[in-house]
């Protein structure tokens, strides 16, 4: 019997059930992928928003301000690299300038610094925008982070503390019980006294289990480029056009990667599972973006994608106790700016609806910081020579394009959330991220996966179990 | 720091020719740097034949034929270490690498020789329509996976891109037992050798689809299906044309490109050729820093990337020798016709002479191919078919090269 | 009626026509009149392959025929190949099959592993 079952490993519910791990209590979270942060988590823009942009007044509005200030400790306690640069939201003709003024005053009333710039002043500080630019808004509050990363480093801290994590876990079921909930999945039976249902675009399925609502998520698709790394410093901040009630519009940013990544567009779409791009959509979206960055290489893409954004009908996150019982708790519709509302939506969750229900008792041996992570482009010269002289593996390439070793890859399997996927290896250390996109590395991080859990290759998949790279072996001897 | 005399980057073809060449040549002092734990790159998985017909005048596997300048390597003494990549160099030339056994290295080179190959374009770089599953890989990859290591990656192949990677994997796959339904072609004329249309497709009833190409790709967790349609002259998907193929591997043979990020990191000015703008000695504009093979241009035969070899290893000679004179520099410039040619600088106090490598945009015959320098032709070659993917080479005397007081332009007319 | 073939014998590729009376123009070098007299008549081909090393893990070896083989062979000739295995340390044209299939080729390793 668990005290608390959260359904859905997206960074809501990672950090729901990191933040539940300080107390004395059981947690299980079941996770229908074959990863944590699989899907919303890890197709989005890695923004950390400044808080400018939700209507004052709503949860957006609420968990962005907050969220905000709290991932300068989080992300050092989870090893996650974040950065501060700032963003830049631009005007590019005159009538802009009214769009621009309401932002300004939205910002004032949200409590977000802002410095407003005039052109010279903007094209001074990003040299690369177009020179339609008439004016901008400079946030220092916004960021950018490796989504991949935290949301996995917060899954391992959690296990670390506790929680005990369930992949591959769909749940097709919810039965209300006197005492507690029996959830099923298409493999096994849960109890919980205490249901938190985090499942993202698959929330209102999920709530409707176990009442009727009165809300829905309809998935908005954005589809995305990743650029190679290429000159540093073409576009330092997060360019944003102004915002239109499609959403944000399409961005221009560097990463924590140092990749370039550009996007995104917005569409309603039905098919909850849809993550396909289509040539018309990111036509348009490069369009969009060089509208503000004329001269982006667009024959530098090395990737596409696109990313689903789990809009609730009542354009807000909804976090909220079910009508009919408070022991099924709702967080969802958490689009943007999820991401840097998950933190405080998780004290949120935890402090304001999960205490009234059950004792929360803190943990004396709590530990909010992972292991660190080997960082070998972080070190000097020197550190790097005697570090690899200890320990060999790290002095193996397996990519090339981003330098990362075999060492680092092992480290992985031996932490409490170790990939299980050629993209789980990506997600966490950018191997088969760069420009040949695995071209080169992809065999030997599938070898190595096989020999770590002692399976044929044949069932190392890309992503989920049902997408295996192999179809056989050849040459099999009689 | 250890100083290395010559620091060769890669120890395929490119780099075990060029290492081989210095070394006979008297550089003593060398290093082959090489990231897989074999030598000959690529060729180790070119299990198929047609290496060699020029250089050793025999017919051999890819294999074979690395295995002769492996073995020269060793007869030569040429140091090398393997499992050992590349970090980073710098503009002053020194090189960072990383293994196993050494662990973090630097070394001070005064000459160095990159030959790193190229890598293959993908799904993302041509923005491939459709879902994100699996089962769709390129050629290069498709073919370590099954003749390095034995698996194959699919059962019923779809290969869009008709150049000699795809057509070779077309065979292969189906030797080893998988159905290639057909070859998709978004030009309206094959990239590859006519004699792989002939014995990788002809032979085996494989279809090629001219002006086709991948309009979706349908898969929940595997790839199901793909829908091809035909393209129009901007490559534009012509809507009514489309045909649905069921199948569960899509291989990608879509194009190659150079792999030389780390000239990149250290600003050498590189060519439309996507590799580095060289001289006739294959040297870049950082004197000392010489580059050979796929990262310079993509080449479609080895036996030239080995000559192209050798040549980037007597310029890194004659440079640690002092002998490399540069002072009456010329530039090399491609027009109509032309896409680009090899070198893009010559040096006219060289006392050699040097062989020009160029392609063409489009496949042409009776043509003739012009040498110019200010309104001067300095040579005019008779050629009767030319096609894009094949490289030509054309040797321009001393003699020639001697009056030219002004930049270059090779050019085509028609008769 | 002219046949019109391709030349498989070198790079070139040469497109060769052959008449009713099996006079072959198109042909760049001898070789490609021997190739298309051949192709018409008892058309060959050299297969190349891999077979499984067994000292080894994951490792293949690969192999070619020493000669041309009837083209109808072919898969029985990779029938063949794929029932053959060897040990390592193997070395460049060590015969892992002599005389297959009473062809008078036999299967040569291609692939020296240490």
């Amino acid at each position: 019997m668990y005290d608390v079952l959260i359904i859905g490993a997206g960074i809501t519910g990672i950090l729901v059930s990191r933040e539940l791990a300080r107390y004395q209590l059981n947690i299980a979270i079941l996770e229908r992928s074959n990863d944590v942060g699989n899907k919303t988590t890890s197709a989005n823009s890695a923004i950390i928003h400044s808080g400018c942009d939700p209507e004052p007044g709503t949860n957006k509005a609420k968990f962005n301000i907050l969220g905000n200030a709290m991932f300068d400790e989080l992300t050092k306690q989870l090893d996650v690299e974040f950065r501060r640069n700032g963003s830049l939201t631009i005007a590019l003709s005159e009538d802009q300038l009214k769009a621009l003024d309401a932002l300004e005053e939205r910002s004032k009333i949200n409590g977000v610094p802002f410095k407003r710039l005039s052109k010279q002043e903007v094209l001074a500080l990003e040299s690369h925008l177009s020179n339609n630019v008439t004016g901008a808004l400079f946030f220092p509050t916004a960021g950018i982070i490796d989504p991949f990363n935290l949301s996995i480093h917060a899954m391992e801290n959690a296990i670390d503390n506790g929680v005990h994590l369930f992949l591959r876990e769909e749940v097709i079921d919810i039965k209300k019980k006197v005492s507690h909930y029996l959830v099923k999945t298409k493999t096994g039976e849960y109890k919980s006294k205490i249901v938190i249902n985090a499942a993202g675009n698959h929330a209102d399925v999920i709530a409707k289990m176990v009442e009727p609502i009165d809300w829905s998520i309809i998935p908005r698709k954005g589809e995305y480029f990743i650029l190679d790394h290429f000159a540093k410093g073409f576009v330092e901040h997060t360019i944003f056009p102004l915002p239109s009630d499609k959403g944000k519009g399409v961005l221009i940013s560097p990463t924590t990667s140092d990749n370039y990544i550009v996007g995104p567009s917005s569409e309603p779409i039905l098919d909850k599972d849809d993550y396909s791009t289509d040539g018309p959509t990111l036509q348009s979206v490069r369009q969009q973006a060089l509208a503000m960055v004329p001269s982006i290489p667009f024959g530098k893409v090395i990737r596409v994608f696109s990313g689903l954004r789990p809009s609730s009908s009542r354009h807000d996150f909804i976090i909220e106790y079910s009508r009919s019982d408070s022991r099924f708790i709702n967080v969802a519709g958490i689009e943007s700016p999820g991401l840097v509302s998950s933190p405080a939506i998780a004290q949120y969750v935890v402090n304001e609806l999960v205490r009234p229900l059950i004792s929360l008792k803190e943990k004396s041996n709590f530990n909010p910081n992972i292991r660190p992570y080997v960082h070998l482009n972080k070190m000097s010269k020197k550190e790097r020579e005697i570090f690899v002289k200890e320990n060999p593996e790290f002095g193996e390439m397996v990519c090339s394009c981003e330098k990362v070793s075999v060492g680092e890859i092992k480290d992985l399997l031996v932490r409490s959330c170790p990939p299980r996927s050629i993209k789980g290896v990506k997600r966490r250390t950018r191997a088969g991220f760069g420009r040949c996109q695995g071209g080169f590395c992809q065999p030997k991080i599938l070898f190595l996966l096989a020999n770590h859990y002692g399976v044929s290759p044949l069932e190392i998949p890309l992503d989920d179990v049902d997408s295996p790279i192999l179809t056989s072996r050849i040459k099999e001897v009689k | 720091m250890k100083i290395v005399d010559l620091v060769i980057i890669g120890g395929g073809s490119a780099g075990m020719a060029a290492a081989i060449q210095a070394k006979k040549e008297g550089v003593d002092n060398l290093l082959i740097l090489e990231k897989n734990d074999t030598l000959g790159g690529i060729l180790n998985q070119c299990i198929h034949n047609g290496f060699g017909l020029t250089e050793f005048k025999e017919e051999l596997t890819g294999p074979e034929y690395l295995q002769r300048f492996v073995d020269q390597v060793h007869e030569l003494d040429i140091p090398y270490k393997l499992s050992s990549a590349v970090i980073n160099i710098t503009r002053d030339k020194v090189v960072s690498y990383s293994n196993p056994v050494d662990g973090s290295v630097s070394v001070q080179a005064k000459a160095i020789v990159l030959a790193t190959g190229c890598y293959e374009r993908n799904a993302g770089a041509i923005q491939l329509p459709g879902d994100r599953c699996s089962g769709i890989i390129t050629a290069g990859t498709a073919q370590k996976y099954l003749n390095i290591h034995g698996y194959l990656v699919g059962k019923r192949v779809v290969i869009l891109g008709s150049g000699d990677i795809g057509l070779i994997m077309a065979r292969r796959l189906t030797l080893e037992g998988a159905k290639v339904v057909c070859v998709a072609e978004i030009m309206p004329y094959s990239n590859g050798l006519n004699r792989n249309i002939a014995q990788c497709l002809n032979d085996y009833n494989i279809p090629l689809y001219l002006s086709t190409s991948v309009s979706r790709v349908i898969g929940k967790g595997r790839l199901q299906k793909v829908i091809l349609s035909n393209v129009d002259d901007n490559f534009k998907f012509i809507p009514g044309t489309e045909m649905e193929i069921p199948c569960d591997t899509l291989i990608l043979s879509v194009g190659l490109v150079p792999y030389v990020s780390l000239l990149e990191n250290i600003g050498v000015p590189m060519s439309s050729t996507k590799g580095a703008l060289v001289n006739e000695h294959m040297e870049t504009m950082i004197p000392g820093i010489f580059t050979c093979g796929n990262c310079l241009h993509v080449h479609d035969v080895v036996d030239f990337v080995t000559d192209e070899g050798r040549l980037a290893g007597h310029g890194a000679a004659l440079y640690l020798q002092n002998l490399l004179l540069g002072v009456r520099e010329i530039n090399v410039y491609p027009n109509s016709g032309v896409s680009y040619v090899v070198p893009q600088k010559v040096n006219l106090d060289n006392q050699e002479d040097v062989t020009f490598k160029f392609r063409v945009q489009k496949p042409v015959k009776d043509v003739f191919v012009l040498f110019e320098s200010n309104n001067v032709i300095i040579s005019k070659v008779f050629k009767s078919a030319l096609i894009p993917s094949e490289m030509i080479m054309i040797k321009l005397n001393r003699d020639k090269l001697a009056n030219v007081t002004g930049d270059i332009t090779v050019h085509l007319e028609g008769r | 009626m002219n046949k019109e073939i391709v030349c498989i014998v070198c790079p070139r590729g040469c497109n060769l026509i052959i008449d009713e009376k099996m006079e072959v123009t198109g042909n760049a070098c001898p070789r490609g009149k021997a190739y298309a007299i051949s192709e018409l008549t008892h058309p060959v081909r050299m297969i190349t392959s891999s077979v499984r090393v067994t000292n080894r893990l994951e490792t293949l070896a690969s192999v070619k025929t020493s000669d041309s083989i009837p083209k109808d062979k072919i898969m029985e000739v990779m029938d063949i190949i794929n029932s053959l295995s060897v040990e390592a340390p193997t070395h460049i044209n060590q015969i892992v099959k002599k005389n297959v299939l009473g062809l008078g080729v036999d299967i040569l390793i291609t692939k020296k592993i240490d």
